[in-house]
């Protein structure tokens, strides 16, 4: 699994590459919190079209991600959900507690 | 009865006489330590199983998911992130008792020796509260027919079954 950034004006895009399971997952939740808690990027979205399977303990790690980012008022975005993650996240009855998009240019535009 | 069904058998836990040339219904045993790195490799060697077995997209999920988070179980509680603690994974063809909708299914029995797990634990949280953790229980449940924990002889064993409309006959070796 592989995690880059991409920097805009007030806009970071976390690029996941690779399965999310309880081997990296850490990674995930210590990119995320990095980018709200320290960095209080107004804007955080997340690219999971490449992300083709995530476990409980990712999810776990989105969750947090979300809640930080509404503890500071700021916006926790996904887009590119695979069916299992999509699936994962309808299980979990999370799907609508997110600000899911389709694609990059619908989470930019949003 | 669709004629092109493959032979329907017994469980051989109801029958005496197990299926010829497929000795209680296995299909593939893995052992592995509790190491997550392993978990991908479960994953694909489960993911070739069921395309074998001619499972859908939705149900290869399901059953991979289920799986993937029984053993993301047993490495977080009950070897408690131990990287060496071993798990052993059984798959096996099934047939429901009872023929009412699909019969025949994939039966996954994970066993693990860590501590005994306390039944009470084993039904997963309420979603209501949005926070983290606790969903792989839920997830479980959630993804297969059938989820059973039992103890013996110092092993935990989950047992985890999967129904399908049809599933392709594995020619006898």
């Amino acid at each position: 699994m592989q995690i880059s950034a991409r920097q805009f004006d007030k806009t970071t895009i976390l690029d996941i590459t690779g399965d999310i399971d309880l081997a990296n997952s850490p990674e995930i939740r210590k990119a995320v919190l990095r980018e709200v808690r320290e960095h209080r990027t107004p804007r955080v979205v997340m690219n999971l079209s490449k992300v083709r399977y995530i476990d409980s303990s990712g999810v776990a790690s989105l969750v947090e991600g979300l809640k930080a980012s509404r503890d500071l008022g700021l916006r926790f975005i996904l887009f590119g959900l695979s069916p299992s993650a999509r699936e994962v996240l309808q299980l979990s009855r999370l799907l609508k507690i997110f600000e899911v998009y389709d694609n990059e240019d619908q989470a930019l535009g949003s | 009865m669709n004629p092109s069904r493959p032979t329907r058998h017994q469980d051989p836990k109801d029958d005496a006489e197990p299926r010829p040339g497929v000795p209680n219904g296995l299909l593939l045993k893995l052992e592995l330590h509790s190491d997550p790195r392993l978990l991908c490799a479960v994953r694909g060697a489960l993911e070739r199983l069921t395309e074998l077995l001619g499972l859908s997209a939705e149900q290869t999920r399901a059953v991979t998911r289920a799986v993937d988070e029984a053993l993301t179980n047993i490495m977080r509680h009950s070897y408690l992130g131990k990287l060496d603690g071993p798990i052993e994974i059984i798959f096996s063809r099934v047939q429901r008792p009872a023929s009412t909708g699909p019969s025949e299914g994939l039966e996954i029995l994970v066993c693990d020796h860590g501590p005994a797990v306390d039944p009470a634990k084993l039904q997963g949280r309420h979603l209501d509260d949005i926070k983290p953790g606790g969903l792989g229980l839920h997830l479980i449940h959630q993804s297969m027919d059938s989820v059973e924990y039992r103890r013996a002889r110092g092993t935990n064993l989950f047992r985890l079954v999967k129904y399908f409309d049809s599933v392709r006959h594995i020619p006898n070796p």
